[in-house]
């Protein structure tokens, strides 16, 4: 098998297996949406205007939840040090790595956020485009993060750490997250433009943030 | 003298040594002058004495947000040039840089009381200077967390190289979502231009504040230099006394 396929297979069997924690940023989502109209009221019209932003932070919390299990679970096993002494570029290794992670912890975010909305009585017809706008952004989420859990795990720190390291570099993806659903539920600006630079940005991040990742472990494990 | 010099921590401390008085003095001096002139300036047709504080506020933001840029570089020169000094510089601007920062975020919410009626509003230049110090924090945490100085060294490197990419778009997306959401209420001081009573006051403390900054940055680096002495030093002893 090729090894980049064979680095995500396992991952992603780790990641559902016992101990993987997989699907426990989807429950954590549900339970900030719970606890949401407990915050703020039981009021239908101030969930629906909230919503997506809601949702959004949701899922941004959610998606920084498992990230320190990125790296630290396989840099206590040792298998971190095989990965990096591999044949393949460890950019690839690193990259397929947080693919599997986003096809674990941020691909179920993205399927349960229609059920999420209608709860917070999201617009029917619009909980495809917000749906949409988190598939196309929580890849970018887990990708910077990604910057993040190299960042922590070389340095044998994790949790509280990664969140402060992370969540200032997020502020791009949100506002234009927030900004494409709004404008897909209730205009009056339109969906594309910020949805065309949400999709920039993952993409973007797609490449910078392997690179940097492995930047970070080389330097901190040598 | 070239940069590779100063690589040497003896001759960089006796370089500082010899020129940090004089710095300071400069500093002082400039500093009494430029804010002599600052208070003695006219008051603004519009805004009253409150226009004093952009002689603060103004050069804190400069200097805030060119601490990031000169971490960038000295990032540069820990990963690619493996310059003995960059990480100590790298570290040293951080705090520095971070303090502007919230000077600047302060004056201007001090400025912004009597002016707007409101001690914050989530304006396109606040928000992404409060963003902007928030990134400091985080490269002081990683800093604060590191328990081998070399290895934070380079992780707070690799942050501030990411961070210098993702500003400018942190920037372009905050202006972006700003004027989505109160197109009306733009601030600015007095249009475009700056009448030279205020700017020769501005240009002299942006001068005071640049050697501030120089002293400043150059004073910290020595106390880093020293500090890592004495951990390598208390590290051998460590070692003596386990021998």
């Amino acid at each position: 098998m090729n090894p980049l396929a064979a680095i995500l297979v396992r991952d992603m069997r780790l990641a559902v297996r016992i101990g993987g924690g997989a699907f426990m940023g989807a429950l954590f989502f549900l339970i900030v949406i719970t606890m949401t109209p407990f915050a703020v009221g039981p009021d239908l019209a101030l969930l629906a205007r909230i919503g997506p932003a809601i949702l959004w932070l949701g899922a941004l919390l959610a998606s920084l939840l498992a990230l320190d299990r990125l790296f630290a679970t396989d840099h206590d096993d040792g298998s971190l040090d095989l990965l990096m002494m591999g044949g393949v570029p460890l950019e690839l290794t690193v990259a397929a790595k947080a693919l599997a992670h986003w096809l674990t912890t941020g691909l179920p975010l993205v399927v349960v956020a229609p059920l999420l909305g209608l709860m917070l009585n999201v617009d029917m017809h619009a909980l495809g485009w917000l749906t949409l706008t988190l598939a196309a952004g929580t890849p970018a989420l887990t990708f910077i993060g990604l910057i993040g859990a190299a960042l922590s795990v070389a340095l044998r720190r994790g949790g509280l750490l990664l969140a402060v390291l992370v969540l200032p570099l997020t502020v791009p993806v949100l506002i234009f997250g927030v900004t494409a659903a709004n404008a897909a539920i209730a205009g009056p600006t339109p969906f594309s433009p910020a949805f065309t630079i949400l999709c920039a940005l993952s993409l973007a991040s797609l490449v910078l943030g392997p690179i940097a990742a492995t930047a970070a472990l080389r330097h901190g494990l040598e | 003298m070239a940069v590779i010099d100063l690589a040497n921590p003896t001759r960089f401390l006796r370089i500082v040594d010899r020129v940090l008085p004089w710095l300071i003095g400069a500093t002082v001096f400039l500093l009494a002058v430029g804010l002599y002139r600052a208070l003695n300036a006219p008051d603004d047709y519009q805004q009253g004495a409150t226009v004093k504080i952009m002689f603060l506020h103004v050069p804190a933001a400069w200097f805030g947000m060119f601490g990031w840029a000169l971490m960038s570089v000295a990032a540069l020169g820990t990963l690619v040039w493996r310059h003995p000094l960059a990480d100590v510089s790298g570290k040293a601007v951080a705090p520095i840089g971070a303090a502007f920062t919230f000077i600047c975020l302060v004056t201007g919410s001090l400025w912004g009381r009597p002016t707007w009626g409101t001690y914050w509003v989530w304006d396109a230049r606040l928000t992404s200077m409060l963003v902007l110090l928030l990134l400091y924090l985080g490269v002081l945490a990683l800093y604060w967390t590191a328990e081998d100085p070399g290895r934070g060294a380079r992780a707070a490197a690799i942050l501030s190289l990411v961070g210098a990419v993702n500003l400018p778009i942190i920037k372009f997306s905050v202006d972006w979502w700003n004027t989505l959401h109160q197109p009306a209420s733009v601030f600015r001081i007095g249009g475009s231009t700056i009448d030279p009573s205020l700017l020769t006051p501005l240009l002299i403390m942006g001068l005071a504040f640049t050697l501030l900054f120089v002293t400043l940055h150059l004073a910290v680096m020595r106390n880093e230099i020293l500090r890592r002495r004495i951990r390598s030093m208390r590290l051998m002893q460590a070692q003596e006394v386990h021998a």
